[in-house]
């Protein structure tokens, strides 16, 4: 509490005027007001046990937060119940934290416990938001505590958490700025993080800590492009608005084609010895892509991006619509931004705000691009009602397409006369930049100058004075006609201009001049300083010209001046008497005077606001306020030679290998059955699956992965050569196809259907659209049949037909790998298939494992667009690697067109995870459903696999994350021995728990079962009948984990854990309590 | 990215306010205060504002002012977007947004503000979402949580919030399972003086409101999609499947939610369902002004037009008028000078008419400029443009939702110069 009184005395000028002010300290005053005692019942409330109570309390304090009122007193009070039980009283405290932690932060310090505690819980919603308060709260004691939190729940297993960590980076980035190397560790491995709900919070986090380390995004650039449309709207704001930023630096200019064309004949012409001096990679492609009339070839990840921002232009959201439309116009070929315009101006029809943003924007690009904007020229007129700020950028942006060059009457008559104003300012600039309307533009303006609003006529005076400048020789008319005008017009403006146009052009109205300076000369006392100091200005000039008659009059209106009050005035005078009038001196300058005076001055040059604004980023803060705003990223040029654009696809010359080989494997099939059968394990050596991946996520990209890529792209897969890769590829996937659909006509009969649906098949989504009630009867066929097949069945060849299901109910599960239609189809892709199946399934089942935890879904059908996929962790030991576990893979199509390609994408895994795929399911027929296996080592963590599952046509984002207890496998081990080890790892090792086991599961049988099904534990044979040994490794690293469970009578037991991975036993016994408890 | 919140009231009181980083001072809104003052009306007050220090951005909605604070480089309409985000979600649980409901139910709305973002970045914005984590206050639900001392306060994270399908929470339950569409097309035009139309166009929406139990997949087909110039979807919508078969398919979020607005090509002519006849003069020199208004219906395809109301902003010199309407009733404020009428139905037989005088202020010479009519108008079972739903499916669940399309056209920014 001593810091309060400071505190006190600053909130008390931040509540409200009129308002008490609360939140004395106690200790400063020792008189109790009433707002004080009304604190205490508060207090009071706080203090009780009634949840009620406290809630009630606690709405009462956030209100006057809310109000702006200051409750920093009640703070010890409030901080007590941050562990409160009820989840509402607790949020409370939570705002009540984060708003004054920072002004008590002694105070605040024991709060943090709680929240430690709160990192732990098991509930992730709670995990995360014990991370954002404590992230929240701003007490720089803490900053090592945050770092830990942060870099744990970066690799926590929920996605959730991960994205609350990534919000918490910028908050300790700003609190403490020493921290940013750790910080950028953390954003780089969440930077790798596939999941949409992070990808958009660290990129934020990325732009506010280190925008400068460009070099992180290199390799998680095709991610994000592929990633965006899936990422919610805010996320794709910042990444859209960094991949533009990010694109100026790694990719060329699309627009220097023309000079590039020029420059790349001429080298052709020339000969070939210049292009080898260059030798770069990309002159090479250029030259090559040269007959394609087309020099400049696009980087195909500049294309990317561009072809998956395209559909956002159809979101709801304002801000991303803006944000691609800014990403084209700054980085798209000329002949693609102008798809950006009807979106812009669907944009138009929204909030006025949000067009008033807009607008802006489209001031400069029309400026920039004109016409671009032209076709959509009726969304520009003005209402009555519209905002005045709108209704001037509407005509500026008119103005600048050059498409309003009269101005139409009723927005002269409009009753908003700073819109008036701005308009006939639009239709000058209008005029000087466009040659061909300045006529029409001066017409209009000189009809206005009969207008009987004198602001009208004011403003078109003086814009008529700067187009006249232009040419002044083809206009007497109408300086003689403004020259009448001075009669009438009161506005000083418009006259000061109008004797500045007399003075200035008065040879070409030598008889009119005078007379208006002998107009103005009676009454010079009575003009305003501005129109005064142009009367001296045309005196002067005529004095030059035409002495002979306006010798007095200059000196009367310079003796008028002389005595003016304004010293500016009288200034000029005596000024302008020395250096017209030659004195006895006969001053050097006098001889000048002419030159001085009628010099021809070079015309303005009217632009619009908006011009200097381009070289602002769009759509930013800076743009619209044509000011540099704090953190405003500069936007790069373009570069001059294009960055290596390996660095983004280190993986893709090895991809090349892998697709080539992948071609060999349809077309050299024994080699390729040899080579798979011997090196099972080295395979992954020389292509790691990343690189595959990799190369799975690009070929997805090309044909048009997910809803995002528009397919329509087609012309540019011509121009860059790795599509040509890409489709070759599918060529011979196809062909492999084909040579299946003609195996299959024999036995099926229905290979016809399936034929002509492959050509359909491009579209994915064709796959989900019929799925009728039909189809779902389908699928539940095969989830009986699962049901029945025992789970040592070891994935099903994959392409069964849908006839064999029935047999598949009596086949005995023994026959299983020698499955019929293997043997019956020749095709020797699925000879393949029956080779690795063998492979796993000669590995003899040392126990008969009870399977764990049931089936779980991996991939819900609606989400897979027909495609569901579940896995089973089957606790046989996996063929290729002991120390994965192997998961059964359970695939089910029950759309109605085959599903080809099954194979496993992208794995970024946590450090240590490792994933041994299983082999590649060539196709699943609609309603057919097949078994896969797949090894993974989850290196003893619970951290979640997260992979891709890759269709020919769709890729999956799907994670498994292990119960704990699979993570282990069983040993045998007589009681001596279990007795000996376990001696071994007592103290930190152990883990002790107390329970009651329910009346339901006290009997040998059950106890057994439930332990073994929550854990892969075998069991160790024991004396004494209330005790339960269970003893088993850990794949990875083979520690022992021993589990005892001590049942004694009534229910009471004792549960203990011996391991030496406190981790793997602290979750063992916390699931193990759970499933005997239930 | 967003400091802070405030919330002001068309009198200029800070209600509210919310902070997501250290606290700033309320009196940065006295940049907001002066920018406020030198626009006569609030419409005109500018919705991004440079301060030293920060920079406030703002939208004006129901007579209040959400304005935000921020203090770097962030895209303005990232902010204005958020902020009409913000109102949408109290509209959506409140049923209205305006000062009382706020201030009466301040603790929610604080609540809610909290989730919405995290350190100024959106966290949770999907009023599905949303709701799972704090419910909305009904009567009931205050009833209950105080005799059970349940909360409104979700302690599991929202299953939408991971799941690929965010907009949709899982284990949706109801016993009637039912599916409606609204298509609502607005008419936006320009008429000028003597009738003729300068511009016309059409925006459509389509609002749903979908309670169906499951993880229902819905598609939606029209019969001439050709007319949709230029769409924008609701996330849930598949873009590929449109793009190819201008189908809309989608697994829809839970309630109401706006699925699709779409926007009638301009090259498609613009049938315009009503004229107004006017006569409206002002002579030099008299302090009488002839005022006569007739509307009718023109291409209406044999429905009739409802909720008629006329609103014209008369010229400041006018002082008062004397009206008679053939029906409704109309209302002349002599200090904000604005005319309405408010008509009603449209009966083809009888054409309603309001005419009468305008009394000018004496002396002054004649407005330069003749009032515009603004016309509200609706047309129930009609879709102007001509756009039909062809068929709804449903995919994925079993049982048989019912379906209901309906149909209705709307004045949008409908303005006849006089």
């Amino acid at each position: 509490m001593s810091a309060a009184p400071a505190y006190s005395e600053d909130k008390g000028g931040s509540a409200g005027p009129g308002e008490p002010e609360y939140g004395h300290d106690p200790a400063s005053g020792g008189i109790f007001s009433s707002d004080y005692k009304r604190h205490d019942d508060l207090k009071e409330m706080l203090d009780t046990n009634k949840d009620s109570l406290k809630l009630e309390a606690m709405k009462r304090i956030v209100a006057m937060i809310a109000r702006g009122k200051n409750a920093s007193d009640l703070f010890p009070a409030v901080v007590k119940n941050v562990a409160c039980k009820n989840i509402e009283v607790k949020k409370l405290v939570y705002v009540y934290l984060v708003r004054y932690a920072e002004e008590q932060q002694d105070l605040a310090l024991l709060s943090i416990s709680t929240f430690q505690r709160g990192l732990k819980d098991p509930n992730q919603l709670i995990r995360a938001s014990a991370l954002r308060v404590l992230s929240s709260i701003r007490v720089p004691i803490i900053v090592p505590i945050m770092m830990l939190a942060i870099k744990e729940a970066a690799s926590d297993m929920s996605p959730y958490v991960r994205k609350t960590a990534a919000h918490a980076i910028p908050k300790l980035y700003s609190l403490d700025s020493d921290q940013k190397d750790q910080l950028i560790e953390v954003i780089e491995k969440l930077l790798a993080d596939k999941t949409t709900l992070v990808a958009g919070s660290v990129v934020m986090a990325f732009e506010e800590v280190c925008p400068e380390r460009i070099d992180l995004i290199h390799k998680n650039y095709r991610k994000l492009c592929n990633l965006l449309i899936d990422v919610e709207e805010w996320g794709q704001v910042v990444i859209i608005s960094m991949l533009t930023r990010y694109a100026r630096t790694q990719f060329l200019s699309p627009t220097q084609n023309e000079s590039l064309l020029e420059e790349n004949a001429e080298k052709a012409f020339y000969g070939s010895e210049e292009d080898e001096a260059k030798g770069a990679g990309s002159e090479d492609a250029a030259a090559a892509a040269l007959p394609a009339r087309k020099p400049y070839v696009m980087d195909p990840d500049h294309r990317l991006l561009l072809r998956n921002t395209k559909p956002l232009l159809q979101s709801r959201s304002a801000a991303v619509v803006m944000a691609v439309a800014q990403l084209y116009f700054h980085l798209a070929p000329k002949a693609e931004v102008g798809v950006i315009a009807k979106a812009l101006v669907r944009l138009l029809r929204s909030h006025s705000e949000v067009q008033y943003v807009v607008l802006q924007n489209v001031a400069t690009m029309s400026i920039k691009r004109r016409g671009m904007f032209e076709p959509y020229l009726k969304s520009f007129y003005i209402r009555s009602t519209d905002p005045t700020q709108i209704k001037i950028l509407k005509v500026t942006c008119r103005v600048t397409e050059g498409l309003l060059c009269h101005i139409p009457q009723t927005y002269i008559r409009s009753m908003d006369k700073d819109f008036v104003a701005a308009t006939i300012q639009a239709i000058g600039r209008c005029a000087t930049n466009i040659g061909r309307v300045r006529d029409t533009c001066l017409n209009g303006l000189v009809q206005l100058l009969s207008n009987r609003d004198e602001l009208v006529v004011a403003e078109s005076v003086v814009v008529i004075k700067k187009l006249l400048q232009m040419q002044p020789a083809q206009h007497g008319e109408i300086i003689k006609h403004l020259a009448k005008l001075t009669d009438n017009i009161q506005v000083p403006m418009a006259r000061a201009s109008i004797l500045w146009l007399i003075g200035e052009y008065c040879e070409h109205v030598p008889r009119i001049a005078p007379d208006v300076l002998r107009k103005m000369a009676k009454s010079f006392t009575a003009e305003e300083d501005i129109v005064k100091l142009q009367v001296i200005n045309l005196a002067a000039k005529l004095y030059l010209t035409n002495s002979k008659q306006t010798k007095l009059l200059t000196q009367y209106v310079l003796s008028l001046a002389k005595y003016d009050q304004n010293y500016d005035i009288r200034d000029r005078a005596r000024f302008t008497r020395q250096l017209i009038v030659p004195s006895e001196q006969g001053g050097a300058l006098s001889r000048h005077a002419k030159k001085l005076f009628l010099a021809p001055k070079p015309a303005p040059v009217l632009e619009s606001s908006f011009k200097d604004r381009d070289h602002f980023q769009l759509g930013s803060l800076s743009h619209l306020l044509n000011a540099k705003a704090t953190g405003y990223q500069e936007l790069p040029d373009w570069p001059e030679e294009a960055p290596d654009p390996s660095v983004r696809n280190v993986e893709v010359p090895e991809w090349t290998k892998c697709s080539n080989r992948e071609k060999r494997k349809e077309k050299e099939k024994p080699f390729y059955s040899d080579s798979e059968g011997e090196s099972g394990p080295t395979e992954s050596a020389d292509s790691d699956p990343e690189s595959e991946s990799e190369s799975d996520s690009k070929s997805s990209s090309e044909s048009g992965s997910g809803e995002s890529s528009s397919e329509s792209d087609n012309e540019d897969q011509d121009e860059d050569e790795e599509k040509v890769r890409g489709s070759e590829s599918e060529q011979s996937e196809e062909d492999g196809e084909k040579r299946k659909t003609k195996k299959k006509k024999v036995p099926e009969g229905k290979g016809e259907a399936s034929s002509s649906d492959e050509g359909s098949e491009s579209s994915s989504s064709s796959s989900e659209s019929e799925m009728t009630s039909e189809s779902e009867e389908e699928q539940l066929e095969p989830a009986s049949w699962r049901r029945k097949t025992p789970p040592s069945s070891k994935s099903a060849p994959a392409a069964k037909e849908i006839s064999l299901l029935d047999l598949e109910d009596f086949t005995p599960p023994s026959v299983q790998p020698v499955s019929p239609p293997a043997i019956v189809s020749t095709s020797l892709a699925a000879d393949l298939e029956g080779l690795t199946l063998t492979d796993s399934t000669l590995v003899p089942s040392l126990l008969s494992p009870v399977s764990g935890v049931g089936r779980q879904e991996l991939l819900h059908r609606v989400a897979g667009e027909g495609l569901a996929v579940d896995y089973t962790f089957s606790r046989q030991p996996f063929s290729g690697d002991p120390h994965m576990v192997s998961v059964h893979i359970h695939f089910s199509n029950s759309s109605d067109t085959p599903i080809k390609g099954l194979h496993l994408g992208t794995s970024k895994l946590p450090a240590g995870i490792s994933i041994q795929e299983f082999p590649e399911i060539e196709s699943l027929a609609p309603g057919e459903s097949a078994t896969a296996v797949m090894g993974i080592n989850f290196c003893d963590s619970t951290q979640a696999a997260n992979f891709q599952l890759c269709t020919q046509t769709r890729q999956f984002y799907v994670s498994i994350q292990p119960p704990v207890g699979e993570l282990m496998a069983p040993v045998f081990m007589s009681e001596n021995e279990f007795k000996k080890e376990q001696g071994k790892l007592m103290g930190m090792n152990e883990i002790t728990e107390k329970l009651m086991l329910p009346d339901t599961c006290r009997s040998d049988h059950i106890v057994v079962q439930k332990v073994t099904t929550t854990a892969n534990l075998g069991r160790v044979p024991c004396g004494t009948s209330d005790e339960y040994r269970f003893a088993g490794r850990t794949l990875t690293s083979g520690s022992l984990v021993l589990l005892t469970l001590d049942a004694r009578p009534a229910g009471a037991a004792q549960l203990t854990v011996n391991s030496e991975k406190m981790v793997i036993g602290t979750m063992l016994v916390k699931d193990v309590i759970q499933a005997l408890t239930q | 990215m967003i400091h802070s919140l405030f919330l002001i009231n068309s009198s200029g009181d800070i209600f509210l306010e919310k902070h997501w980083k250290s606290v700033v001072s309320r009196s940065v809104c006295d940049y907001f205060f002066e920018a406020q003052e030198r626009a006569t009306e609030a419409e005109n007050v500018p919705p991004v504002i440079p301060t030293p220090h920060h920079y406030l951005l703002s939208v004006y909605r129901h007579k209040i002012f959400f304005v935000a604070v921020i203090q770097t480089e962030v895209p303005p309409l990232f902010v204005i977007e958020f902020l009409h985000r913000v109102v949408d979600t109290f509209q959506d649980y409140f049923g209205v947004c305006s000062e009382p409901v706020i201030k009466d139910n301040v603790v929610v709305v604080y609540e809610v503000l909290e989730e919405m973002l995290d350190n100024g970045f959106p966290l949770a914005t999907e009023s599905n979402i949303l709701k799972e984590l704090i419910k909305p206050p009904t009567i009931l639900r205050t009833v209950v949580n105080t005799i059970t001392g349940s909360t409104n306060v979700g302690d599991q994270l929202p299953t939408g919030q991971l799941s690929v399908v965010p907009w949709r929470r899982t284990g949706v339950k109801y016993t009637n399972n039912e599916a409606y569409f609204d298509v609502i097309e607005e008419i936006d035009a320009i008429i000028d003086k003597s009738g003729s139309t300068i511009t016309a166009e059409i925006q459509g929406v389509i609002d749903a409101c979908v309670k169906l139990t499951g993880m229902p997949d819905l598609t939606l087909s029209f019969m001439n999609p050709r007319l949709l110039d230029d769409v924008s979807f609701h996330p849930c919508v598949r873009f590929k499947r449109w793009e190819s078969e201008r189908i809309l398919s989608f697994i829809p979020p839970d309630g109401n939610f706006r699925l699709l607005s779409y926007h009638v090509s301009a090259q498609n002519l613009v049938a315009i369902p009503v004229y107004v006849k006017h006569n409206i003069s002002f002579r030099d020199s008299s302090s009488f002004g002839r005022f006569e208004i007739t509307v009718g219906p023109k291409q209406t395809m044999g429905k009739t037009i409802e909720g008629v109301t006329v609103t014209s902003q008369m010229p400041k010199g006018v002082l008062n008028m004397s009206l008679t309407p053939s029906q409704g009733t109309h209302t002349f404020d002599p200090v904000t000078k604005m005319l309405s009428w408010d008509v009603g139905k449209i009966n083809p037989q009888k054409l309603p008419s309001l005419k009468g005088t305008m009394s000018l202020q004496a002396g002054a010479s004649k407005p330069d400029e003749n009032p515009t009519i603004n016309l509200q108008f609706k047309i129930q079972q009609l879709a102007i443009s001509g756009l039909k739903v062809n068929r709804l499916d449903m995919y994925g669940e079993k049982y048989k939702p019912f379906k209901g399309i309906k149909y209705m056209t709307k004045a949008g920014k409908f303005q006849v110069r006089t």
